[in-house]
This record gives C-alpha cells, sequence and structure tokens, in this order.
C-alpha cells in the first residue's frame, strides 16, 4: 500500500516527467519522422496533410494514430465514433475518397492528400443530408451511438450499388445489382446497432434511394 | 500499440530496399489485419513500409488469355471487375462472402493471401500459442475449437486460414508473383504457398523475409458453374466455418476447395475425379487422413452436406 506522501512524491514526479516529455515531442525535428532508428523516449512522429469535409488539414503525428484518432484528438471531430476499435462494429465509419472505410484501422499518416468525409461533412442540424433527414424521419436509432458510422455507410451503400459493385445476395453476376432490403441489408453487415434499430434504419435507407418499403 | 518508424515508398525497387536496410520492417498496404493485430502488440514491427501507393492496382489480361491481378488491387474491385465477374465467377462471390464493405475497400489482393492465419487463442494474449509465441503450446487444443482445422493441423496448431478469396484462387490455379531485394522475380503457384503448421505454426507461407508479392495470375478461364457457398454462424461478416468453392462442368467434372477446414484453402485433385459419382466420395477423398476435436467433427459431414448442395444447384 502507497502512505499519502509516496503517493504525492510519485504523483509530483508524473507530472515533471509528464511535463518533460511534452517538451521533449515538440522539439523533435521534422527531419526524424521516418528515419530509421528505433523507437528512443519520444515516439516518431510524421507529417501528413488531407482534406476533411472540404478543409485542407495538416497535422503532425505519432505515427501510430488511426485516422480516427486524429479526427477525433486532433482536430476534435468528435461525430466519427469509436466502438470496437478493431474494425468489427462500423461505428467509425468514414467516407475516404468516395469510399467507406474503417478509420480505426487506417492510419492518419497514410491518407495524405486524400478527402475525407465524416458525418459532419454530409450535413449540419440546420441543412441536413437526406440520409441524416431520413434517419431523423424513420427514427433509425435509439441511443444514437453508431448512427454517423451507419449514415456514412448507407451513403456510400447506395454509390456502391449504383457502381454496379456486386454483394454477397446479388443473384446474377452479369446484371446491375438492384437496391432491394435483401441488398441493403448485407450491405450494411460492417455496421452494428447494438439497439436493433434496422428495421427503421432499412427503411431509412429506402426512403433516399426512392424505392417503395 | 509499440511505436514504428513509418515511410512510403514508390516502387517495389524502393520497398524491398527499404526492407533490406531496416530491421524490425513490415510491409503496409490496406492494414486492416497488421493494425488489429498491431493494436493488441501480436504484431509489432520496429518500421513500416507503406507500399499501398505502388502503381501494382491494375487488372490485365495476360498473353496466355488470363488475368494479371495487381498485389494492390482492393477486394472491392477484384470482385466488380466485369472480367472477373463473366469468367472468374467463383472469385467474385468468395470475395464478396468476405469481411464487410468497409474492409473490402481497403483489404488488397496481396494482403488478403497474407492476412494471418489465426484463431481467438492468436488473439488472447493470456493464452499460450505457438504461432504468437513459438514453444509456448496450444491453447485450442483441448479448448474452445469448433472453428478449428480437421486438415492439415499439427500438436503445435490446429488454426485455419480465414480468406474465402484464396479459397476461389486455390480452385482457379492461381499463381503469385513476387520480388526479392535483389530484384529477382517468382511465380509461387498458390498450391505451394501455405507452410504446413508443422512444429513452426509462426511461419505461415514460403516468402523470404523483405519478398514482396506483385502480383496474381489466373490462367484462361475454364468455364463451368462457379459457386461458393460459405456456412457460417450469421448470415453476412462472419469467419466460415466452412466453405467450399466449386467450378462444375455440364458433364460433370469439376473442381473443389475447401476453405475453414486447414492452414490453407484445401483441394485434393485426385479425389475431384469422383465429382460425377456425388458429393460422398468427393468430401471423403477431401477430408482422407482428417483428424477432428471433441468440437469440430461436424465439419466431415457439413462439408460433404454442402457439396451436395452445391452439385445440386450446379444441375440447376
Amino acid at each position: 500500500m502507497q502512505t499519502p506522501e509516496e503517493f504525492e512524491l510519485s504523483r509530483r514526479g508524473v507530472l515533471v516527467g509528464g511535463a518533460a516529455s511534452v517538451a521533449t515531442v515538440t522539439l523533435v525535428p521534422i527531419g526524424t519522422a521516418t528515419a530509421a532508428t528505433p523507437p528512443a523516449k519520444s515516439p516518431p512522429t510524421a507529417k501528413v496533410a488531407f482534406e476533411v469535409n472540404g478543409t485542407v488539414r495538416e497535422l503532425e503525428l505519432d505515427t501510430r494514430t488511426s485516422l480516427l484518432d486524429a479526427l477525433r484528438e486532433h482536430l476534435h471531430l468528435t461525430g466519427t465514433k469509436k466502438g470496437c476499435d478493431h474494425g468489427q462494429c462500423g461505428a467509425c465509419t468514414v467516407i475516404v475518397d468516395g469510399r467507406r472505410i474503417n478509420s480505426c484501422l487506417t492510419l492518419a499518416v497514410m491518407h495524405e492528400g486524400e478527402k475525407i468525409t465524416t458525418i459532419e461533412g454530409l450535413g449540419t442540424p440546420d441543412k441536413m443530408h437526406a440520409m441524416q433527414d431520413a434517419f431523423v424521419t424513420h427514427d433509425g436509432y435509439q441511443c444514437g451511438y453508431c448512427t454517423p458510422g451507419q449514415i456514412c455507410s448507407a451513403v456510400a451503400v447506395l454509390d456502391e450499388i449504383k457502381a454496379g459493385v456486386p454483394s454477397h445476395v446479388t443473384a446474377d453476376l452479369a446484371a446491375a445489382p438492384a437496391v432491394t432490403k435483401v441488398e441493403l441489408r448485407e450491405r450494411m453487415s460492417g455496421n452494428i446497432c447494438r439497439c436493433g434499430a434496422y428495421s427503421n434504419i432499412i427503411d431509412a435507407i429506402t426512403d433516399v434511394a426512392g424505392v417503395k418499403a | 500499440m509499440k511505436s514504428f518508424t513509418y515511410e512510403r515508398v514508390d516502387s517495389s525497387a524502393a520497398a524491398t530496399a527499404a526492407f533490406a536496410r531496416t530491421p524490425g520492417a513490415r510491409f503496409i498496404a490496406g492494414g486492416t489485419n497488421l493494425l488489429d493485430l498491431m493494436k493488441l502488440e501480436i504484431e509489432t514491427p520496429q518500421h513500416l513500409i507503406d507500399v499501398s501507393r505502388l502503381a501494382l492496382d491494375k487488372i490485365e489480361a495476360t498473353p496466355e488469355g488470363g488475368l494479371r491481378i495487381g498485389a494492390m488491387v482492393r477486394n472491392t474491385d477484384l470482385a466488380s471487375d466485369a472480367r472477373v465477374r463473366r469468367d472468374y465467377g467463383l472469385l467474385t462471390r468468395a470475395l464478396v462472402a468476405g469481411a464487410s464493405g468497409q474492409l473490402r475497400n481497403k483489404a488488397t489482393t496481396a494482403g488478403n493471401l497474407l492476412q494471418r492465419t489465426r484463431c481467438p487463442y492468436f488473439y488472447d494474449t493470456n493464452q499460450p500459442c505457438n504461432k504468437r509465441q513459438p514453444g509456448s503450446g496450444c491453447a485450442a487444443i483441448g479448448g474452445f475449437n469448433r472453428l478449428h482445422a480437421v486438415v492439415g493441423a499439427s500438436d503445435a496448431c490446429i488454426a485455419t486460414h480465414p480468406s474465402d478469396m484464396a479459397v476461389a484462387m486455390r480452385a482457379l490455379d492461381a499463381a503469385i508473383e513476387t520480388v526479392d531485394a535483389a530484384g529477382k522475380a517468382r511465380a509461387i503457384p498458390i498450391a505451394d504457398f501455405y507452410r504446413a503448421p508443422a512444429k513452426t505454426p509462426h511461419l505461415e507461407t514460403v516468402l523470404a523475409p523483405g519478398e514482396l508479392i506483385t502480383a496474381v495470375t489466373l490462367p484462361k478461364p475454364v468455364g463451368g458453374t462457379h459457386i461458393y457457398h460459405k456456412v457460417r454462424d450469421r448470415a453476412s461478416y462472419a469467419f466460415a466455418l466452412i466453405a467450399v468453392g466449386a467450378i462444375v462442368q455440364r458433364d460433370g467434372t469439376g473442381r473443389v476447395a475447401l476453405g475453414g477446414v486447414g492452414y490453407k484453402p484445401w483441394r485434393v485433385e485426385a479425389a475431384e475425379a469422383a465429382l460425377p459419382r456425388g458429393a460422398k466420395p468427393v468430401a471423403d477423398g477431401l477430408l482422407a487422413g482428417a483428424k477432428t476435436t471433441h468440437e469440430n467433427a461436424y465439419k466431415l459431414p457439413l462439408v460433404e452436406r454442402a457439396l451436395a448442395g452445391v452439385l445440386a444447384q450446379a444441375k440447376g
């Protein structure tokens, strides 16, 4: 057991050490970012510039930073959610160069020059994207945590069908895939909703796609 | 995650050279499996060489009438290619049966082949695993193992290779083209690509350190009816319990490769001669010498019944 005194000492030590390490990070010259030296006290960083929701953002990041953490922790775009952080739940789904991906399973520094769209870039409360509007109309959520990922995924799914990307349930590979509930369910399987709003989510997407529910 | 240095390269030669001069380096492309494992510190590269922008993202016709698929072609693009959908339907079917739409948008052809052969104990760092820590033992043998291998396994490892794409490529007789640091290129038949676990399950392929996959080639199309039947615990976004990839000709002959049963896509050419006689003799041949656990013996009849369903579907 630690005595309060020891705790005070170690707490101060941590604070001093913490301040020192922060200072070190900011003083690391940019040129060392890709040098192949073994990791020293301060972790390697690298510079990256990409466009987020139409604005170019330049960052210098610990190379380990996922695109998700860059968006949330560095750019404070907290609409994109961290669920499992392992690509299983889809809460972190964003659209990069027109394609939906799991932002948790990709390094921010690998996205140099790319165009990233998050839920904040699709629409605003005053001017919602049609998919956001439809999720509200059809009550496509309960707690709302998975919703930004669901909406980004849904927007991209409709583009994928339009582009002729086949799915597991596409009957005829020679024909263009159709917007059906079966197709949408299959294509949305990478987005988990623990509240179980699935049927309303599909209603929202079919509404936007102009399909009779 | 352990820290690492990072560089992006723009040619295969630069990639293999970077590997040669940097200890503890790994190539990264889509990263969907590697980063997942790095977060758990199961993979701990000291240096990442980003090969995702190499100009290996084309699907081209070969002089032999087949296709050369660049290593960096995304799974979504490969599944969507008109030639693949028309002539290699099995490949499209297998690709879209795997992972999720988000992952397929990121995952590459080479990365799909190189995803780790794995099981839940490989991911659980509190458990022994000969693949994660050679010599530590196997928690799956005697543990929860209904998902595990029934053929080709060893006393050291009973994990299965999870790729659906690789099952189709095995049935299609794909070859894997590589280049090494000396600039030497070779083509490895997919039948010879994966190493049996034996006593060294941490070594999964025949690739030398730093050898880079540049393309996968498919021979000219063989026609027939292409069917990929994946049996899993839920309808979408789950690994195969077993999978049957088949190409069946009008005369009843054909090819079959299995997923979810071993450390590699499982094909036994000699067993295929029995295809016109139905599923049982083929399944018997494919699974000869199978060794089951207390939890995965169901896979043997499941393979036969899934194959019977596939053959019935092929007849139309």
